[in-house]
């Protein structure tokens, strides 16, 4: 069976909430006691319906604010396929969390009043969900019984949406019109909205294509931990264990350890103790190596015919996600996975307004901003751009005194050939 | 061309606890891995070997005994230790109800649950342990929904949801301050029925509770069964059945109630589960009815 990430998207009172609760409702996902707890509440609410968003707004203050403050994760089986959803939160002080929820989904869900048609808010998720790389997504346009089921509503809506991912160039947009808190068209499909012959968000979820691991062509694999067991048995073992970030590896291949640029060959591939001809992403395993050679955690090993980009300069973009602004010379720590290196971000070269899509020079990242930077580190690091591999193209900055986390980083050059021009933070121009 | 090798879901939730396991080890100095005696910590034995062996596990096996758990749970955590040839630390709530004169809990089922955060606190100190990996699921619980799979505690081992940070993609920050521990989580994104379903794949040995057997119970006002056990205070009002249980959860057995079922094998208790009308927790913890923020409220306060 397969596994699909998905991340929910939309404004503060889209009903996102009760759209992930009515997925879980109409699927027999929910459990007697949790509807008990809910029932219960209904009553003591004098409310004619139970309210399907307190399936997942877990925290005290997001039932008295009647808001999602953090990520929440929910968990569902159909007989096609196991789900895991993250529920991100609406508003605009949340991004760095809609950021944190898209940077492991699938597929973005979203989610549109059809009152309100396509809003500021739409257009930024619909941003940062493409950013992050997420490549399908759903129109939800919700709500559409208050507007009495109207075709004439959804096809506007529609048509507004397009505009964007046409922008963004989206690859994959699947619209469907629907009323989550009456269940049209989430699991089954509706009866009022006969004018729609699509699937259901349901059935569109169970028949999406599941993977998006990354470009198998490349492969990598990073170190994590060198199993030395150094007993009577196993004297002179040694295993470099890791997960395969992309691609296949194979035993036998020739390979080069980066940063050193030191060949060798991988003598076994063990997965549980087991040798296997090949494996491939995300499988974790244990490399064996023909020579013995100084590796250690964070060291990327590839196959000889594979050429990272290995560097000490690299543009990036950045989601700031710290309170306190970044400003250009600002030292932190750039860790790629398994490997951590001192950095310092030199130049701020733009931020993106992620309302109009269009970028303007800057000298400083804000709480939430999306800007371009420039990073030098203090040791090579193995990059590869991120539109080409989501998995080593990604790194995040964290502060070397409070280990706080500051930014999401996707890298976007490593070629100074393709560097950014530095522009007058008076410079406006589109993407 | 060779076959592509096809990771269902089991493998892709197991690749993803492995990687998690892995960045403990290497992330950190002094890591524990807290082991129940329950299913999910064992599950996570099982995770560990694949991530460490032919190496030794980079962390003991820690064990906080309430002293009001099943002799069975004990039998099988010594076994268990001894069979994988790991250090176990086990340390005792008595003991810290004594050397910080803790309130012994009263009444007819009286939980040491609570007091366990006082012995996990004391034990992480003694050792200075900086992470404590667990077996906790997203699934059981909402606030447990909203945690990560790196959650940063404070020295008092608090939990603040306000401030989590963003755990980005599957990079995991482990790098804390002075005083400061995390808490991990690998099989956060499994749920009850992966588990047992990993449980079956991986022909997982656990104790016998788990499965159908005659128990004598005391039906409780709600009309759960609760084991007997020379822990409850019990008087004559109290109603005393031998029925046919099995447990879902085993933690302080003041507090972990047993349902009634036939379900004798791993396969009979995955069949009962897709057909289960009654949560996890919903069925057998009593301690989360208490409020509606149970959890949340105990894990602000450094529970696990």
């Amino acid at each position: 069976m397969d596994l699909l990430r998905f991340i929910t998207c939309g404004s503060v009172d889209d009903g996102k909430s009760t759209l992930i609760g009515r997925l879980l409702y109409d699927s027999d996902s929910v459990s007697l006691d949790v509807l008990a707890t809910l029932e219960k509440k209904r009553t003591a609410t004098n409310s004619t319906d139970v309210d399907l968003a307190l399936l997942t707004d877990g925290l005290k203050a997001e039932r008295e604010q009647g808001i999602t403050i953090d990520v929440a994760h929910k968990y569902f089986t159909t007989p096609r396929r196991k789900f895991i959803i993250t529920d991100a939160p609406g508003h605009v002080q949340y991004t760095r969390n809609m950021v944190t929820g898209a940077s492991n989904a699938d597929l973005a869900i979203v989610l549109v009043d059809a009152r309100q048609g396509v809003i500021e808010q739409t257009r930024r998720h619909t941003l940062l969900a493409s950013l992050l790389g997420i490549q399908h997504f759903v129109l939800a346009v919700n709500k559409l019984d208050l507007v009495g089921y109207d075709e004439a509503v959804f096809e506007r809506i529609v048509a507004d949406y397009q505009a964007v991912a046409k922008q963004l160039k989206l690859a994959s947009v699947v619209a469907i019109p629907l009323s989550a808190l009456h269940g049209d068209n989430v699991v089954r499909r509706s009866k009022q909205i006969a004018w729609y012959q699509g699937p259901s968000l349901l059935e569109h979820l169970e028949s999406v294509p599941a993977t998006t691991d990354a470009n198998p062509n490349e492969p990598r694999f990073q170190v994590q931990y060198v199993i030395r067991p150094q007993t009577e048995e196993l004297p002179d073992y040694r295993g470099y264990a890791g997960r395969i970030q992309s691609g296949t590896y194979r035993a036998g291949d020739k390979v080069r350890i980066w940063p050193s640029g030191l060949e060798t060959v991988i003598d076994t591939i063990e997965v549980n103790q087991q040798p296997v001809a090949a494996a491939v992403a995300p499988q974790g395993v244990v490399l064996r190596l023909r020579d013995d050679i100084d590796i250690s955690r964070g060291d990327t090993i590839v196959p000889i015919a594979a050429h990272p980009a290995v560097v000490r300069e690299f543009e990036a973009t950045l989601c700031w996600m710290d309170e306190r602004p970044l400003r250009a010379g600002r030292k932190l720590l750039v860790q790629h996975h398994a490997d951590v290196v001192k950095a310092s971000v030199t130049t701020i070269l733009q931020k993106t307004n992620i309302e109009t899509f269009e970028s303007q020079g800057t000298d400083e990242a804000k709480l939430n901003d999306i800007v371009r930077v420039r990073i030098k580190t203090a040791l090579p690091l193995v990059a590869d751009e991120y539109r080409q591999n989501r998995v080593t193209g990604a790194f995040i900055l964290v502060d070397d005194q409070t280990g706080a986390t500051l930014a999401a980083g996707l890298i976007a050059a490593t070629d100074p050939e393709y560097f950014t021009q530095e522009v007058p933070a008076e410079t406006v121009f589109s993407i | 061309m060779p076959t592509p090798i096809y990771l269902d879901y089991l493998d892709r939730l197991e690749a993803e606890a492995i990687h998690i396991l892995r960045e403990v080890a290497g992330q950190f100095e002094r890591p524990a891995l807290l082991f129940s005696g329950g299913k999910d910590s064992i599950a996570l034995t099982r995770l560990a070997e694949k991530a460490f062996r032919p190496g030794k596990f980079p962390f003991p096996l820690v064990h906080i005994d309430t002293g009001h758990n099943f002799q069975e749970i004990i039998d099988f955590r010594d076994s268990l230790a001894a069979s994988l040839g790991e250090n176990l630390i086990v340390r005792k709530v008595e003991d810290t109800i004594r050397t910080r004169g803790l309130h012994e809990p009263g009444g007819k089922y009286p939980s040491r649950n609570p007091l366990q955060t006082y012995t996990l606190l004391d034990v992480i100190e003694e050792f200075e342990f900086d992470a404590c990996i667990g077996g906790a699921r997203r699934d059981e619980e909402k606030a447990r929904a909203k945690e990560r799979i790196f959650s940063v505690r404070d020295d008092f081992g608090q939990w603040d949801p306000k401030r989590q940070r963003p755990e980005l993609w599957n990079i995991y920050n482990g790098r804390i301050q002075k005083g400061e521990n995390v808490r991990v989580f690998p099989i956060s994104n499994w749920t009850e029925l992966d588990v047992w379903n990993y449980i079956q794949r991986e022909n997982i040995k656990l104790p016998d509770i788990y499965f159908a057997h005659e128990r004598q119970c005391v039906v409780l006002p709600s009309g759960q069964l609760l084991g007997l056990s020379e822990h409850l205070n019990l008087d004559d009002t109290d109603e005393i059945v031998s029925r046919r249980v099995r447990f879902r959860t085993v933690g302080d057995s003041t507090c972990t109630a047993a349902v009634e079922s036939d379900a004798a094998s791993i396969d009979d208790i995955i069949q009962d589960l897709l057909l289960a009308k009654v949560s996890e927790r919903g069925a057998t913890r009593l301690d989360d009815n208490l409020s509606e923020t149970g959890m949340e409220d105990r894990k602000r306060n450094g529970y696990f």
